[in-house]
Formats: C-alpha cells, sequence, structure tokens
C-alpha cells in the first residue's frame, strides 16, 4: 500500500468514526451519572432531521447544527423525565425514544415536504474543511482535505468531556452520582439535577452527531441513514470503557475496520464484509466479558434514584 | 376517577379510528396496495418508480391506491395482513426482500392476488412476479461509462450482495468490457441500501484510486456516492429512475427500471379482470428496462453508439452476462 492510500484510509476511518465518537462521548455523560442511555439513535435521528429542516429555512447549515443540538436537548428530556423524575425502566425509556424520534421525523418529513422518505438537498452543507492552511502540511495534508467541521468538534469535544469529568469538581459530582448517588446526596449533591444535566448534555452531544450524518455527510436527510450507528456508538462507549478517550480509540477502531474493508474490496481483494461488520460488536463482547482489561460500569447505572423522604 | 377518565378516553380513541375509516371508504374503483421493502419510499429509486406506477394507475384507471411502508424485515408479513384485510384487490410486494413473506402471504390467502417486484422466488398461483433484465440497461450505461472515462478506472458501488445486484455488476462490468477493453472496474458493495454516510465513502475510496465514472446500485446509499461526485468532481451513473435532478451536472445518466410500467401493468390487470399467477420479465426490448440522460449529459456519438450496443441485445446478437459464470464466459 502506498502512502496515499494509507492516508486515504485513515481520513476516511476518522470519517466514519465522527459521529460515532459524538454519540458516545453523550453516551459517557448519561452513563457516568448513571442514566443508561440507549435512545442516542432517536436522538441522532432528531438531529439529522432537524438540521436539514432549519438549513432549509434559513439557508444557514450552522444554524441547522444549532437546530440538532436543541432538539437533541428536547428528545433527552423525555428520557430525563420518565428516566430520573418518574424513575421510569431506562431501557424501555431509551427504546420509547428511539421509536418516537423515527417515527415523527418520517410524520414531519410528510407533513413539511409532502413526500415519504428523503428531503430535497440542502442549499447549504458542512461537508467541506474549514481549515484550509492545515492541507498544505507536507505528507500528511492530504489527510485533511475532506475534514468536516464536526471532525474538529468531536476532538475538541472529547478532551472538554475529559476535563470536566476528571478535572472539575463537577465532574467527580457527577462521577458520585453515577457510583454512589446515597452518598452523594447524603454530602449535598443534587442527584436529580446532575442528572438532568447529564442526559441533557448527551442530548447535545447525540444531536450534533445527527447533524453530522446528514448536513455534514450528504446534505439531506434520509429515513433509516443513522442506520443503527446510535447503538454502534454505545458499542464504543462500552469498549471504551465509560472513558472520552477511550470511546474515542474505540470509535477510530470501528471506523479503521470498516475503511480497511471498503479499501480491500476496491482492490479486489475478497474481505466478506458480514465478518467487518461483526468487529464492533465481537469487540464490545470482548471487552465486556474481560478479555482486554475490564470494562466495568458505573456502579448505579441504571437504577433510578429515590429519594428518602424522611 | 383517573381509571374512569382513560376509559373514556381509550373509547373515545377508538370511535374515531373507526370514524376516520369510515370516511376513508368512498364508492370508487378497487383497492390496491403497495407494500414497499425497508428501503421506503423516497428513495427517488426504486419504492418511488413503483409509487408512481400507483399514481398513474389512479388517475387513468380509477383505482383507490395506498401505500404501506415496511420500517423492518419484520413488518412484511404484517403489512400483508393489514393489506388483505383492508380489502385490497392486489397487493404489490415491492423487492426481492419481501419474497419469503410473499409467499407466506400468498398462502395463508389463496384467494388473494399478489404480485412481487424483482424476484421469482415466490412462486404461487395467486403471485404474479415482476422481474427485469437489470444487466441489459446496466451493459448500455458500462457503455456510456466506458466512453466517458478518462482514467481508464471506473468503479460499481453496490448495496447488500446478492444475486440481484450482482445482475447490475456484471452486466455493467460486461458493457465497459465490450466499448473499452482496457478499462479497470473497481467493485464495492457496502452491506447496506440505507447509510448513505457509507455509500459516500465507498464511492470516496474508489475514486481516490482513480475511478472518475462511478455506477452505483445501492439504493439509498446512492445518495451518498452522488454527493461524493459533486465534491470530487466526477461522474456518477443513477440507478432505477433517472436521478440527474439530484446533481444534474454530475449524474451523467441513469440506468431505468421501469417499476412504475411493471406496477401499472399489474394493476391494470387487475382491473380488467385478467390477472393470472406467473413470471413477467421486462426487458430492453419491451422498454421495461433502458438507459436515461435527462440532464443531457451524453454526447452525440456515446448516444449513438448505445443506439447500437442496444439494437444488438434486443435482436438476440448476444446475451448480457449476470452472473459470475456468465461474466466469465462473456466475449464478443
Amino acid at each position: 500500500m502506498s502512502g496515499v492510500t494509507v492516508i486515504a484510509v485513515i481520513a476516511s476511518a476518522i470519517r466514519l468514526a465522527t459521529p460515532l465518537l459524538l454519540s458516545a462521548l453523550g453516551g459517557v455523560f448519561s452513563e457516568r451519572s448513571g442514566v443508561v442511555n440507549i435512545g442516542l439513535e432517536g436522538i441522532m435521528i432528531f438531529g439529522a432531521f432537524f438540521s436539514v429542516l432549519f438549513t432549509h429555512i434559513t439557508g444557514n447549515a450552522w444554524i441547522g447544527v444549532v437546530a440538532a443540538i436543541i432538539f437533541g436537548i428536547v428528545m433527552a428530556a423525555l428520557l430525563a423525565v420518565v428516566s430520573i423524575n418518574l424513575k421510569g425502566n431506562q431501557i424501555i425509556a431509551g427504546t420509547a425514544v428511539n421509536l418516537l424520534a423515527a417515527a415523527l421525523t418520517a410524520f414531519f418529513l410528510e407533513l413539511i415536504w409532502h413526500r415519504s422518505g428523503s428531503t430535497p438537498i440542502c442549499p447549504d452543507m458542512l461537508t467541506s474543511n474549514p481549515i484550509r492552511v492545515l492541507e498544505k502540511l507536507p505528507v500528511i495534508g492530504d489527510l485533511f482535505k475532506q475534514f468536516t467541521p464536526f471532525i474538529y468538534i468531536a476532538i475538541v469535544l472529547t478532551f472538554v468531556t475529559y476535563y470536566i469529568l476528571w478535572k472539575t469538581p463537577w465532574g467527580l459530582h457527577v462521577r458520585a452520582v453515577g457510583e454512589h448517588p446515597k452518598a452523594a446526596d447524603t454530602v449535598g449533591i443534587g442527584v436529580y439535577k446532575t442528572r438532568w444535566i447529564c442526559v441533557l448534555l448527551s442530548g447535545v452531544l447525540a444531536g450534533l452527531s445527527g447533524a453530522c450524518l446528514s448536513i455534514g455527510t450528504v446534505g439531506l436527510f434520509r429515513e433509516g441513514m443513522v442506520a443503527g450507528k446510535g447503538f454502534i456508538a454505545l458499542a464504543a462507549m462500552v469498549f471504551g470503557k465509560w472513558h472520552p478517550i477511550g470511546a474515542m480509540g474505540a470509535s477510530f477502531f470501528f471506523g479503521i475496520c470498516l475503511a480497511i474493508q471498503i479499501q480491500a474490496q476496491s482492490f479486489g481483494l475478497d474481505v466478506p464484509g458480514e465478518f467487518l461488520a461483526m468487529v464492533p460488536y465481537v469487540a464490545t463482547i470482548i471487552v465486556l466479558i474481560g478479555v482486554v482489561g475490564k470494562a466495568v460500569a458505573p456502579k448505579a447505572d441504571g437504577q433510578p434514584y429515590e429519594k428518602d423522604e424522611a | 376517577m383517573k381509571k374512569a377518565l382513560a376509559i373514556v378516553l381509550s373509547l373515545l380513541l377508538v370511535f374515531g379510528m373507526v370514524a376516520c375509516g369510515g370516511g376513508a371508504e368512498v364508492e370508487e374503483g378497487p383497492l390496491v396496495v403497495l407494500i414497499t421493502d425497508t428501503g421506503g419510499l423516497g428513495d427517488e429509486s426504486f419504492n418511488d418508480s413503483a409509487w408512481a406506477g400507483f399514481q398513474r394507475a389512479e388517475t387513468e384507471l380509477g383505482v383507490q391506491i395506498q401505500v404501506i411502508e415496511s420500517a423492518t424485515s419484520d413488518d412484511y408479513l404484517p403489512n400483508i395482513s393489514a393489506a388483505v384485510e383492508a380489502g385490497a384487490a392486489l397487493i404489490i410486494c415491492n423487492g426481492f426482500l419481501m419474497a419469503e413473506a410473499t409467499q407466506q402471504g400468498a398462502e395463508q390467502y389463496p384467494d388473494q392476488a399478489f404480485a412481487l417486484v424483482d424476484s421469482a422466488d415466490a412462486q404461487a398461483p395467486n403471485i404474479l412476479n415482476l422481474t427485469f433484465n437489470e444487466q441489459e440497461g446496466s451493459f448500455l450505461v458500462g457503455v456510456a461509462a466506458a466512453a466517458m472515462t478518462e482514467s481508464n478506472v471506473i468503479g460499481f458501488v453496490g448495496g447488500i450482495q446478492l444475486p440481484l445486484i450482482e445482475k447490475f455488476q456484471f452486466g455493467f462490468q460486461a458493457g465497459v468490457k465490450a466499448a473499452n477493453p482496457d478499462a479497470q472496474v473497481l467493485i464495492n458493495y457496502t452491506q447496506s441500501f440505507s447509510d448513505s454516510a457509507l455509500g459516500k465513502e465507498n464511492a470516496l475510496a474508489q475514486n481516490k484510486l482513480g475511478a472518475d465514472v462511478i455506477y452505483h446500485a445501492s439504493g439509498g446509499c446512492g445518495i451518498g456516492v452522488i454527493q461524493a461526485a459533486g465534491e470530487q468532481d466526477f461522474w456518477a451513473i443513477g440507478v432505477d429512475q433517472d436521478q440527474s435532478a439530484l446533481d444534474p451536472d454530475h449524474v451523467l445518466c441513469s440506468m431505468i427500471k421501469r417499476v412504475d410500467v411493471a406496477t401499472f401493468n399489474a394493476i391494470k390487470m387487475v382491473v380488467d379482470g385478467e390477472f393470472e399467477g406467473g413470471g413477467y420479465v421486462f426487458s430492453l426490448a419491451d422498454e421495461g428496462i433502458g438507459a436515461g440522460d435527462e440532464a443531457g449529459n451524453l454526447p452525440a456519438d456515446v448516444l449513438a453508439s448505445i443506439e447500437v450496443w442496444k439494437e444488438k441485445i434486443v435482436n438476440g446478437e448476444f446475451e448480457v452476462p449476470y452472473d459470475a459464470n456468465t461474466f466469465a464466459n462473456f466475449s464478443l
């Protein structure tokens, strides 16, 4: 393989990994605070749809990004109400979010554009590299040619997430709430408030991830375009051991598996696609059964917190 | 109190539904129902084309039309049952993915007329199989690709690698080989019909290796292929419908598969009372398959050479390959 090809494969892997990473970061926030967020897929669908809608209305893709974040928060708020305040089953609440998002977007599509399946192409997109200077770099300049703004955003947010969760007092609170909410409550940390903020943050990140798939990749919304990426993002989060940097590594690993498969096919090598499509899931299972180090979920992950009234 | 309220509300809801259902039953022509595969409407391609045939039948034949979109493959059979219960005179199952469900449905409802597009795998006296010689149309766009490439590298992006999609691939490869034996064809399969991002990555990878004309047969992934063509300035070739509206400057031409003609004809048979099970194959000869260039990107000489090849195929001078075997034995 020539250097150009290696760069092309890496670039492709990074593009494929970005939506996974953004969503996985959302999962890290939510689950570190003790709320399992299986609704990432649904929030992504919402983000993908509303970013396209508002780009159509305003003609500006950045406003579309803001819309994706806002509607991501709306979807996440639904999950938060059910799983934090009403103490409902988080898995079921997340599944409901997924079903609701898929159905609502299909309905809005019909309502707004009077067609089903897909929207028209957006007048504005975010598919080109915003930092042109990087393309002039020797050797790796090519890498940046098709870097969308979302790639830079995702990388920055990974470190921001790490900083917030591990280097600030509030981050410590979040992790305490996710491990032992009762103890956290005893020392005066608002468990509900902390969980709310974290779930809403997961809405921000998964919404962004959806926008990355629509206006950041193909410039329109199509039903089914999220294609299970919310679940692969969850797998990336687990594979990354509920850690932002780990999630980044895991997303890139999943991305590179796909990119290598694509490249191998183009070269005419016969790598069964089904086999490589399994990699994310197999890797996650291997991590979960403790073959490569141990992945331990936050202790109170998935458990609603019942405040003692006494 | 709460319980009573809940009961009242649910009763209201039920009555509401009944009322709506009643309102829809206007005395008109027979009801025909389209059930899409998981690709769904709005693919600007296969399912939309089938629906176009329904819309034509609504205006020309006065039938009532309805579409049921399948979210997952588990929905196929329940959707068929729903269509039967709605009193459909004909149920058209769109796509080979629905073959198994159609077979089960046809056995469960032996008096119900079914048509299955794109597959002959389900066989029953009440199933009409509507299939196409996609390899013939793919051959023609292959000729176009071979004429337009400057790098002599051409790409093919398929959806899930199934015998049906391989018909597109081998027909296309044969067309390229016939018109330009020096050109190389890169083959990629996305293993999806909906993941547009994957379609784009596959096309970008092929373009990086020099492909400057890329033909896709990948449903919803195709929008990604066309998007990549726009960004990197190469030619994409559309499929099933004329897809030039998506990007008139980068969609060279499209392989046209007149699913609309197939669905319209099937509906017409029912309206005329001539429906019977069996098979019908659409081909270049009856215009059920073709190559289209609405945006006018093909120069006159290329159009002329497409016409020449088309003539040869229609006259039966050679058979267009449709799988690995026939392609290996293909020579002119």
